[in-house]
């Protein structure tokens, strides 16, 4: 079963950026309710989309390099990248439905 | 398709996890809906210590807690955002953007969602400095200055939360005293990082891609501001989620729901517990007393008009 596994600041470039499929970045902190609303949902996605999407998380307290240069500044915030660009984002916790239809939206 | 319980809740608060453990304990096959976050309000809120009991617990966390305790019991949680609500028969049928639940009885906790300013600026920067919860987002605004909006017992709450990190935290409020709790009122006044400004509204968030200010207005001499923050938490109260209900059921202006003591409304099998209905003291406490009243009373409806 494909987990959504942790990426860094150093592997973000080669974790994402030059991934050959499209990725899901779900950004979490450990005291955020909400993100823990959002991981077991973003586990069925990876489960569902296995080797269409790349689904990976990124903790914004030990990576906040990352977190600055995409702006993030409310979580739990999901970017989703194409190609090394990022061109689609969700902020706040959202239902699987909705996240489905935008993962659908990035893979057309 | 089209799924059948005894009862079905509408809303995943305090409110309706209670009903749902009441209603499971009463051996009543019961769903409950919700479309967001378990725990409503409280899931985004830090610590919570005046729930009778526990001296203090993460919100989300005791959330969670009393999922589990009504599911222990039989309760079922689906995720699914309700869209309307109809009667057929003697029964309820409540349409989602998923199944079709029927019930004999459907209890209300759909809660409160929290007011927006409805100023310039607001909407575009939500997540970019704008904030509605800074139990989630205060961390990201380390050694900066903040401005909270309100001046109830969440405006505190929240902004003392976010002291832990911000630099200043500039609470703004429209009158010139708060309505917060006294503890929380005292224990403000104490913090050194909190600074009070009274008498004065937001009239716009600034900034291009993230908040670089807001727009403040003196409310006694018209006087116009410009406050520095790099983020604007926004706490000035909240209205109930009724929009679903249509008006299928008679409400206050504001919304909320009319019941009796047993949390009936004037139709038949249709309860409202909570921050949905009108007089709520809008607590965990309160909503969750609630919640147990209704479903008790729900269970009463079947007995009674399903001639069990």
């Amino acid at each position: 079963m494909p987990k959504p596994h942790e990426v860094t600041d150093t592997s973000f470039e080669t974790e994402v950026i030059k991934a050959d499929v499209p990725v899901l970045v779900d950004f979490w902190a450990p005291w955020c309710g909400p993100c823990r609303m959002v991981a077991p949902i973003v586990e069925e996605l990876a489960n569902e989309y296995d080797g269409k999407f790349k689904f990976v998380k990124l903790n914004t307290d030990d990576n906040m390099d990352t977190a600055a240069r995409y702006g993030i500044r409310s979580i739990p915030t999901l970017l989703f990248f194409k190609g090394g660009e990022m061109v689609d984002q969700v902020v706040g916790f959202r239902p699987k439905s909705d996240l489905k239809r935008t993962i659908e939206k990035v893979l057309s | 398709m089209a799924q059948e319980f005894d009862i079905v809740i509408i809303g995943g608060g305090p409110g309706g996890l209670a009903a749902g453990l009441y209603a499971a304990r009463a051996r009543r096959h019961t769903v409950l809906l919700e479309k967001g976050v378990i725990g409503g309000q409280i899931s985004l809120t830090d610590i919570v210590e005046n729930y009778p009991g526990i001296e203090s617990i993460n919100g989300f966390d005791l959330a969670q807690a009393m999922l589990k305790h009504a599911e222990n019991y039989g309760l079922e949680a689906h995720y699914v955002e309700v869209a309307g609500l109809e009667r057929a028969g003697q029964k309820w049928v409540v349409r989602t953007n998923q199944d079709d639940y029927i019930g004999k009885a459907v209890i209300l906790t759909a809660g409160a969602d929290y007011n927006r300013l409805g100023v310039p600026g607001e909407e575009r920067l939500t997540g970019r400095g704008v904030s509605y919860c800074a139990t989630c987002d205060a961390a990201f605004f380390k050694d900066q200055e903040v401005a909270v909006v309100g001046g109830g017992d969440s405006a505190l709450d929240e902004g003392m939360f976010t002291s832990r990190y911000a630099s200043k935290v500039y609470v703004v409020h429209r009158r010139d005293q708060l309505r917060a709790s006294r503890v929380l009122q005292e224990r403000a006044f104490a913090n050194p990082k909190m600074e009070f400004t009274w008498n004065t509204v937001v009239t716009e968030v600034l900034g291009e891609n993230e908040v670089a200010g807001a727009r403040l207005r003196n409310t006694i001499t018209g006087e116009e501001s410009t406050l520095e923050v790099k983020a604007v938490f926004i706490f000035i109260g909240q209205h109930p989620n009724t929009d679903f209900l249509k008006g299928l059921v008679s409400t206050d202006e504001g919304g909320h729901v009319l019941v009796n003591d047993w949390m009936e409304t004037e139709l038949p099998g249709l309860f409202a517990a909570g921050d949905v209905r009108q007089n709520s003291a809008r607590q965990v406490v309160s909503s969750a007393g609630d919640g147990a009243t209704a479903a008790i009373a729900a269970d009463h409806y079947i007995s009674n008009t399903f001639r069990e």
